[in-house]
Order: C-alpha cells, then structure tokens, then sequence
C-alpha cells in the first residue's frame, strides 16, 4: 500500500531538518575547534582565586600556538579532589593531561604507574633553586615524580597584646608548653584544629616530627609490612599536647568541630591568643577589616612567627602543603604536558600567583619580588618554614593512615597519650591488612 | 511422564485462550514498557550484579594486579567489625525515630490538608509542601549551620533552656548530633509523608463517618475506627517508602557530621569504603549488605503486613 501523501511529504521535510541541523552542528563544532589543531591540554585544577586560569591562558600565549591550556575545576576538598583524579587515571582517562595534586596522595598515583615520568631536563629545572620541603613533598622512591607549583605551610601567628601580657619573647623560638602555659594563665583559647579532618593529622604529623619521630617508619613498604611511629616516645609527647589542650579545653568549646577556618575565627575573637595556620589567614582577616566585619586594631595586633617547637632544643616541623604539577599516564600530550608545565611553574608565574592569590611559591627566587614582600610582609618566615617542613608520611595508603589517626585522635579532649598512639598503631595496622573497617 | 502430562495439559486447558485484540494489547504493552524494561534492567541490573561480583574479591582500584578471589572473605570481615553494627545500629535508629514522628506529624498535617477551609486550602498544602521541595543537600547545610557553635543561632535562642548555653558543640558527640541530622530528615520529610496519607484520607468515604457519628461515635472513636482502619492501606505505603528512603540516609549526615563522633550510617560507610578508601570489593560488600538490608525491610513490609502497592484503598487486608 502507497503511503499517503502528506505522511510522505513530512517525512521528506523531516529529513531535510535532520541534514541541517547535522551541518549547522559540524560547522558549529569546527567553529568550537582551535585554529589549525593546536592540541588542547586539560588542567585540572584545585578551586582558587582564578589564577591559576590566568596562568594557562598566558603559557597559552606563551606558546605560539604549540598548545592551548584549558583549566577543568575540581571540587572544593582535598580528598573529593584526589576521589575523582584517582578513578579518572584508573579508568585511564586520556583527557589527564596537567593535575593539580596535593602532596600527600601522590604516592598512592604514582605507585600503580599513574603518572607520566618526568624527563630528566624538567626534573632538573624543577630542583634548582626550589625550596627543601616542596621537593621533598613531589617526590617517591627518590625520584621526582610531579613538578613543585606552590608550597604552603603552617604559621604560628599570635596576638601581640596578649604575648606582652605574658611576657613572652616572640623573637625566640617558642614551644607547645610555652603557649599552652599562656592560654592557661591568661584565660585564652588557642587556635588549633581538632575537627574529624584532614587538619588533625596535619598537627599530629608536626608535633610528631618535631619531637624527633615519624608517624610510620617504613612509608615505602607494602600495606601489611609498614611500621607504625605512633607509639614511641614522640607519639607519645605529641599525644599529650593534643590531649592537654583538649582535656583543659585550651582549644574552646568548638574544638573537636574546629578546623582552619573556624581556628582564624577564634582567633580574631576575644579569646584568641595563639594559631597554628596557614598564611591565607593573612589576606582573609584583610578582607574582614575591609569590610568592617573586624576592628582596625586587629591587624596591627597580629604577629607571626616560625612553628612551635616540641623541645626547645630542636627545630620546628612545620606542616607541609601546596600543589604539584603531575601529568596522566594515560595523557596522549605527555611532551606538551610537561612544556607547558614548565612555563606554568616558572618563578614569575609562582610569583604572581602568590601576590593574586596568597598562596607561596615553591620557587626560592619568587621571594624576592618587590610585590611579595610588600602584600605578604611574611613571606621570609613562609620561606625559612618552608626549608624546616616536613611532609606527611609518603604513602600509597596515606588516605587509610590519615583516616584512622582522624577517628582515633578526635575529639582532641579523649587522647591519652598511655593509650591512645599505641591503639591507633594497632587500628592501622589492621586496616592496612584489610582486617578492619574503617 | 504419563501421569504429569494430563496435568499439564488440564493446566494449559485452564488457560483463556487470547483473542486477536488481546495479544494485540499485550503487544503494544511491550512495545511500550520493553525499552524502559530493558533499560532498568541495564542500569540496575547490572550494577548489582558487578557489586556482588566486585564484593568476592579483594581488590582495591589503585592496585589492580593485586585483584584476588577470597570468596565471603569481605563479609566476613564486616560482620565481625564493631564500625560495621555500630553504623547498622544508628541507621536503624535514625530510620525508627524519624518514620514513627514523621507518621504521626505527618498525618496531623494530612488533616489540616483536608479540612482546610477552601479559601486557604491551597496556601496550606503549598506551605507545607515547601521543607520537600528543597534539595537534601541545601536542607543539611541549613541546619548545620543553625546549630554550629561558630555560627549558629540555636545556641542563643534556646539558652532558656537546661543544658543548652552558648558552649554547647552539638556535633560534638553522638546524641546531640542524630538529634539535630533527625531534626533536619524529620522536617525535610514529613510532607512527603503527609501527602501520601492524604491521598488515603481523602479515599474514605464521607458517609461512614456521619454513620458512625450518627450511631454516637466520638471524634476520637471516628478516628480510630473507622478513618485509619479505612486508609491502612495509605499507612502501610506511607511506612515502607519512608522507611526505605530513611534507610539510605546519606547527605545530612554527609554534610553535617561526616560520620564523626558515632553519626556513622551504612551508606556513608559504603561510600567511605569504595569510594574514599578505593577498596572496591570491601566497599561492594558493604553495599550488597545495604541492599539485603533494604530488601529485608521491603519484604517485611510486603508479606508480613500485607502490603498491596498494586491496589489503591484497601489493599491491606
């Protein structure tokens, strides 16, 4: 039976919208494409104050052509970062051209093979004249695995005001028992973090180090042969600290929900005497004074200086962060990769980034910027921390490590240290075996 | 052989044999619902299936060489962990307290639905209906920071009152913080709960009331004998879909507490394991362990109290 005829007649008309749309959606797609196939690398990028976009599209520039950066954001926790780059490299996504990674799980990608070898060159201009601690947080096995970006570590910043009262010499070095004894005696709160989080593996880490020991010994080794730091006599100094200030509630009422942020509160209140944090505390109470939220007063009150000791006799650990530039395994631009990688961490690029977005360079030279030492008066204490900080333990199986020191030293009030670094040793122990939830 | 083939053939003999417009309208039925079937069975399916694959095998994603079969091994070690009883304990306790307020809130809202004056009728349901339509993410950080001791109102406002002051850290420890995540599930959910009772409100019918009123019944009499007998069925409905949904309790907890100070739940803990930990089989273990749970409470809900979600009213017998 012959079809009837307007029934044949939409069809047809049906099929020339089809044709145009398909045409107008090639053309529209090669409009979309770069000029002349410039290959496109993706940047994945940790959320920040846009600079790091800025940077892609000026290397972009920078290029002639050889390239086009484009940023891809990751979301706004260190951990949902590393949850969503692990599965992209594991399922061997080829679109992981540049990562932004945070030191600690770089381990845990680069022992499977996730990440591209870096090439002798870029391994070499990566070293010269970067900070101690940001090459010490890029590297395993030895090897530098991932390009130092940036570089951060932890303050101990005070309130001039109450220092004075107490009678302390900030120019000399100052330990935990000194500024616990202050916020005892003056009726003040520290700014440290007991929350269930990252942070308080972060302090562990630092008092630990700084009392002369390490969280695991063997970081290196497989799941079921590493050896536990926790229960020594470092562990156990670095435990009474945590549980000194918890117990005497020294940390204020918000302590076991208290991470960096809600510590920079407490500190620009009445309370504050003493924090442990990073520098973007510095432009963030600017911010708040601008806005009038704070009193003037506040900022010429602020007074920083290099990590709390554990002994006085022995220097400071303090806590290592930032982001490393890695290139996927799976990447089909690894060359272009690592080119654009070296424009991106070139130390006028580290430096603007730190005058636009408050965060350090990893970068030696970028300190001396007349601009640097302007908006971030300091920067040569970041600098000198940056040579003493200590990463945290270099593990393919740092998450499950991190984890079991958040649930077993929280809330800061219930660490013992007669039990609690010798039960955690055990619980880790176990979960590495696979023996326990966690 | 010969003794069951007359049985089979008095049972194909039973059959209606299918007119032409019959096999036609089962024809249409399955060009209609077969790609939404086969769909389902793709994206469900499947994924349950690969779980319960994944959870015989101890395999993390990160080291995938070292995949190893070791059978029930992952269940094992769950259902030997206090984590995993203590996580299975505070979901059955979130999912208890919060269907059974929510049941009775719910329908004292499903009343003032349906004898709303007609003038404010619709301004009643849409008011209520408000707390259901805001995403469970948005809701969980809108009392999170209602209760938080840095930036909280809570604390100021119900000082009054003994054991709250201004130190008070409610996600500090375990108590405080189920109350405030059953708080946020209780308001976020009790609509949905009241509009299912209402459509079962709304079924029974006006005569048997005035009968009853008739025959000298009190309002409370009315109530309980012949209004909720009559909508059990909308009750049982009502019960087993809450209790479902308040079993897979995830973001309030997630954006709250994160599982701390013993706030964990099951799907966190699954989440936390595959996801967080990439140990894909411990992780597929939990899950499975998840489902059965849910299966469980589907099946209970279904043959023990004779739920019919195929029949409207009176589908419970």
């Amino acid at each position: 039976m012959r079809e009837p005829h307007h029934r044949r007649g939409r069809r047809r008309h049906t099929r020339r919208v089809a044709g145009v749309v398909l045409t107008v959606g090639a053309l529209a797609l090669a409009g979309c494409a770069p000029a002349e196939d410039t290959p496109v690398l993706t940047w994945y990028t940790n959320p920040d104050d846009g600079g790091q976009a800025a940077i892609a599209e000026a290397c972009t520039q920078e290029a002639g052509g050889a390239y086009r950066i484009e940023t891809s954001l990751l979301p706004n926790e260190a951990s949902a970062q590393r949850e969503q780059l692990t599965r992209r490299l594991a399922a061997g996504d080829t679109s992981m051209d540049i990562m932004s990674l945070d030191p600690p799980f770089i381990p845990e990608l680069a022992e499977p093979g996730f990440l591209a070898p870096v090439p002798d060159d870029v391994q070499q201009q990566a070293s010269e004249g970067t900070l101690e601690g940001a090459l010490a947080g890029a590297t395993w096995k030895d090897t530098l695995v991932t390009v130092p970006f940036w570089a951060n570590t932890q303050l101990l910043w005070y309130r001039k005001s109450v220092v004075e009262e107490a009678g302390l010499n900030m120019d000399e070095p100052v330990t935990w028992e000194q500024i616990i004894e202050v916020a005892r005696t003056q009726d003040k709160e520290l700014g440290v973090q007991g929350a269930r989080a990252e942070s308080i593996t972060v302090w562990l880490n630092a008092l630990i180090e700084s009392a002369g020991g390490q969280i695991l010994e063997n970081p290196e080794a497989p799941a079921d042969e590493v050896k536990l730091g926790l229960d020594t006599d470092a562990g156990r100094a670095a435990a009474e600290v945590i549980g000194t200030i918890g117990k005497e509630r020294l940390g204020g009422p918000g302590l076991p929900t208290q991470a960096e942020n809600e510590a920079m509160l407490l500190f620009q209140g009445d309370k504050g005497s003493f924090m442990v944090n990073w520098p973007f505390v510095w432009p963030a109470t600017n911010a708040s004074v601008e806005e009038g939220a704070l009193p003037e007063s506040l900022i010429e009150d602020i007074g920083w200086t290099t990590y709390p000791r554990m002994n006085a006799d022995d220097p400071a650990a303090p806590p290592l962060g930032g982001i490393n530039l890695g290139v996927g395994a799976s990447s089909e631009h690894h060359e272009l990769a690592f080119d654009a990688i070296q424009c991106i961490t070139t130390p006028e690029h580290q430096a603007e980034y730190f005058v636009t977005n408050g965060n350090p360079p990893a970068h030696e030279e970028a300190y001396a910027d007349p601009q640097v030492e302007e908006d971030f008066p300091m920067a040569p204490v970041i600098r000198e921390s940056l040579d003493l900080a200590k990463p945290r333990p270099q593990t393919p199986y740092y998450n499950e490590v991190s984890t079991a020191i958040q649930q077993r030293f929280t809330p800061p009030s219930g660490v013992d240290p007669n039990t609690t670094p010798a039960q955690t040793g055990q619980f880790i122990t176990e979960v590495l075996r696979g023996e326990a939830l966690l | 052989m010969s003794t069951t083939a007359p049985a089979t053939r008095s049972r194909r003999a039973d059959r209606p044999v299918k007119s032409e417009r019959t096999k036609a309208q089962a024809r249409l039925g399955w060009l209609l619902a077969g790609p939404a079937f086969f769909i389902m069975v793709a994206v469900i399916f499947y994924p349950v299936v690969q779980a319960v694959w994944d959870s015989l095998f101890s395999y993390r994603l990160t080291a995938p060489s070292e995949r190893e079969f070791i059978g029930l091994g992952n269940y094992g070690t769950i259902l030997t962990d206090q984590v995993f009883w203590s996580a299975l304990g505070v979901t059955a306790l979130v999912t208890v307290v919060t269907v059974a307020v929510e049941l009775v809130l719910g329908f004292i809202l499903a009343l003032i639905m349906h004898k709303a004056i007609k003038s404010t009728r619709g301004l009643v349901r849409t008011a209520i209906l408000v707390p259901y339509g805001i995403i469970t993410v948005v809701s969980a950080y809108a009392w999170y920071y209602m209760f938080s001791i840095d930036s909280g109102y809570i604390n100021n406002w119900f000082a009054w009152l003994p054991g709250i002051d201004s130190d008070l850290n409610w996600f500090a420890q375990s108590p405080t913080a189920l109350i405030v995540i059953m708080l946020s599930e209780i308001w976020k959910t009790t609509p949905f709960i009241s509009l299912l009772l209402l459509a079962g409100l709304a079924q029974v019918p006006d005569d048997l009331s005035e009968a009853a009123s008739v025959d000298g019944a009190t309002w409370w009499q009315r109530l309980t004998r012949v209004i909720l007998p009559n909508m059990k069925a909308a009750i049982m409905v009502a019960t087993l879909f809450r209790a479902l949904d308040a079993f897979r309790i995830f973001d309030s907890v997630f954006i709250m507490t994160n599982g701390a100070y013993g706030t964990e739940v099951l799907s966190l803990l699954a989440y936390r394991t595959s996801i967080g930990r990439l140990e894909i089989g411990l992780g597929s273990a939990v899950s499975v362990i998840l489902f059965l749970c849910v299966g469980l409470i589907a099946f209970a809900a279904v043959k023990i109290f004779k739920v019919d979600l195929a029949r409207g009213q009176g589908g419970a017998k």
